[in-house]
């Protein structure tokens, strides 16, 4: 990390980020965010997820546009695989939420990177969501993530990078802490 | 503790109040009296009363002797590479005081800090004083920082908090979960390990460091290197570095390390983070894996900077040859649930910290989580802190880290009062009664 002439850019904008953690240190308040989605069901397994806005910053945010994500299961569970399954979109957020932090302390870290590949592995026993036995837990009984990095620096500080995002992570947190849900009938 | 006399009756006035005689306070106090500045310690129990009284009976100094300094002061017995008891740092720092010839008041306990116009009033059980100055050195570890989930225990369990804790034939024959991963925290597992009783500790964030690198103290390499110099105003982030937890050090006799692999050896199970309790069943978080191979990193890239200090210095003939430790060792899958139901759990200890107590400030000096405000120890012209982690420099909280943060603070101190004289005090410090 002694690099001072060689532009480091792995397109993210750190000072906006560092910017935007000083503000919230002095407004707690607006460091309060409401992640939401909606979600349709359409037929059979499929569903299909909408994310638009959210809250945060004191102030619903637009974001001029949604997204959709169609969910399925494959047609060795007698389903239409009109997408991915629900475990595989936990794998997903899990993947791109530890890659954006590892490009954001990339960068911060003065750490140019070349590409960077996550494969991830969730497994599990379907004696749990089947009811089979019941000392089998429904979710993952444990993920894989195998990082493949390129970049201009050490094996240790590359170790060190995906440490750190995974410290900052959200969804890390969210896979492997538990969190209260409250589920309701409106 | 709080004495039935009315507050408010003032019992003396003094340029500077110190709050506190643990070595930081008598240490501020011995440079005050070499400043002509007039003052009182104020102690709430006895000299050193945290070491006498909240501190378990194995408990040793992490640092070696050679290093328990003051200012003024040293350690001068047979064993330099030794580590202190708990009964010889309150010796060692008795032994301060009396050198000092500090103006203790001895079961004075401070209720209130508050300003007034031409300084500070400091309200105790035994009167009240007024000064143009005041030093917080009551010390970093006044109350215990304990988990949420601690609340929601099931009733089966006996809670300790680490600074009840004395030894383990103090405790019921069962399985201990010890929850935290410091120098406490792996301390109270190995000594309850070694009594026979089966125990898991719950790990998160920690400082991994082996007791003795190429033949010398690790104390020793991180003051030659000046990692334990570096400045609060130098590093990245310094609110980050504040959090960083104790070392896992221990201070024996056979200078031996503890860490995560030397308990896995005797037998305790290792789990991560204490993060909820659902019922009778304990979670623990699925983040050990990350915690261990960041404190491995962490403990290599220090290592490393010792290498290379070596190197630089051309000093690699004088000592043994660089080495690593090994991973620490982590299972395949953690265990992520204990049931107390299925699986009893006697007791849980908590040595997830102490956090200093200022309920007693009535100044906006305290942030919305507890902590003080302060640059550098400076909370406000007038009114200094002492002893706290990394508060000046990263031995701040150490007892040979007294020194430095005392000697810029009453120089500040000093600056302070001269540049408010009042009418109370002259100017040379005539009125002080301190110091030989």
């Amino acid at each position: 990390m002694n690099v001072t002439a060689i532009k480091i850019d792995n397109g993210v904008n750190v000072e906006a980020l560092l910017g935007a953690r000083a503000a919230l240190t002095e407004a707690p308040a607006a460091a309060h965010f409401k992640w939401r989605a909606t979600c349709d069901w359409v037929r059979g397994t499929h569903s299909r997820t909408t994310v638009e806005g959210f809250y945060g910053l004191g102030a619903e945010q637009s974001r001029g546009k949604s997204f959709r994500y169609d969910a399925d299961h494959p047609e060795v569970f007698a389903s239409e695989d009109k997408g991915a399954t629900p475990v595989e979109f936990v794998l997903a957020a899990l993947a791109s939420c530890l890659t954006a932090g590892i490009a954001a302390v990339a960068q911060n870290r003065n750490i140019q990177l070349r590409s960077v590949k996550a494969t991830l592995e969730g497994g599990m026993d379907l004696q749990g969501i089947l009811g089979i036995d019941s000392d089998v837990r429904n979710g993952f009984d444990g993920i894989k993530v195998v990082f493949k990095i390129d970049a201009d620096a050490t094996r240790d500080e590359i170790r060190a990078l995906v440490a750190q995002s995974q410290r900052r992570s959200a969804v890390f947190d969210i896979v492997t802490n538990p969190t209260n849900v409250a589920v309701e009938v409106a | 503790m709080a004495g039935a006399r009315r507050i408010g009756r003032v019992t003396g006035t003094v340029d500077a109040v110190v709050v506190g005689a643990g070595h930081s306070g008598l240490a501020m106090s011995r440079a005050l009296a070499a400043h002509g500045v007039e003052h009182v310690v104020l102690e709430r129990g006895e000299i050193a009363n945290a070491w006498r009284h909240e501190r378990w009976d194995s408990l040793r100094l992490l640092t070696p002797n050679w290093q328990s300094r003051l200012p003024g002061y040293r350690y001068s017995g047979a064993d330099p590479d030794g580590y202190m008891t708990a009964a010889e740092v309150v010796d060692f720092i008795d032994g301060y005081a009396r050198f000092v010839g500090a103006p203790v008041r001895t079961g004075t306990t401070v209720t209130k800090l508050r300003a007034v116009d031409s300084g500070y009033v400091v309200e105790t059980d035994r009167g009240a004083w007024r000064c143009r100055a005041a030093v917080l050195a009551s010390g970093a570890h006044g109350v215990p920082v304990v988990p949420d989930a601690a609340a929601r225990l099931p009733a089966s369990v006996r809670t300790l908090r680490y600074n009840e804790y004395r030894n383990p034939s103090e405790l019921d024959w069962g399985r201990v979960l010890v929850v935290g991963s410091s120098a406490s925290g792996l301390q109270l597992a190995d000594e309850i390990r070694r009594s026979g009783r089966k125990v898991t500790i719950a790990v998160g964030e920690h400082i991994r460091m082996p007791r003795l690198y190429r033949g010398r103290d690790i104390q020793w390499w991180l003051d030659a290197v000046g990692i334990l110099d570096e400045r609060y105003d130098e590093v990245d982030d310094i609110v980050r570095a504040r959090r960083v937890p104790s070392p896992q050090l221990v201070g024996s006799p056979e200078r031996r390390t503890l860490d995560l692999n030397a308990l896995t050896e005797k037998g305790v199970n290792i789990v991560g983070r204490l993060v909820g309790v659902d019922g009778n069943r304990l979670q623990f978080s699925g983040s050990l894996a990350n915690h261990c191979a960041m404190a491995d990193l962490k403990l290599n890239r220090m290592l490393e900077r010792i290498d290379r200090w070596v190197d630089e210095h051309r000093v690699g003939d004088l000592v043994s040859a660089p080495e690593r430790l090994a991973p620490t060792r982590v299972e395949a899958a953690p265990r992520l649930v204990h049931d107390v139901a299925k699986e009893p759990i006697a007791t849980v200890i908590f040595a997830t910290g102490l956090r200093p107590d200022y309920s007693w400030l009535e100044l906006p000096a305290v942030d919305a989580k507890g902590r003080l405000r302060h640059d550098g120890g400076v909370v406000e012209p007038g009114l200094y802190a002492l002893g706290l982690n990394f508060m000046r420099r990263r031995k701040s909280s150490y007892m040979h880290g007294a020194e430095d943060d005392v000697h810029d603070l009453c120089e500040h101190l000093v600056h302070h009062l001269h540049a408010t004289k009042s009418s109370t005090t002259t100017a040379d410090g005539s009125r002080a009664r301190v110091g030989r």
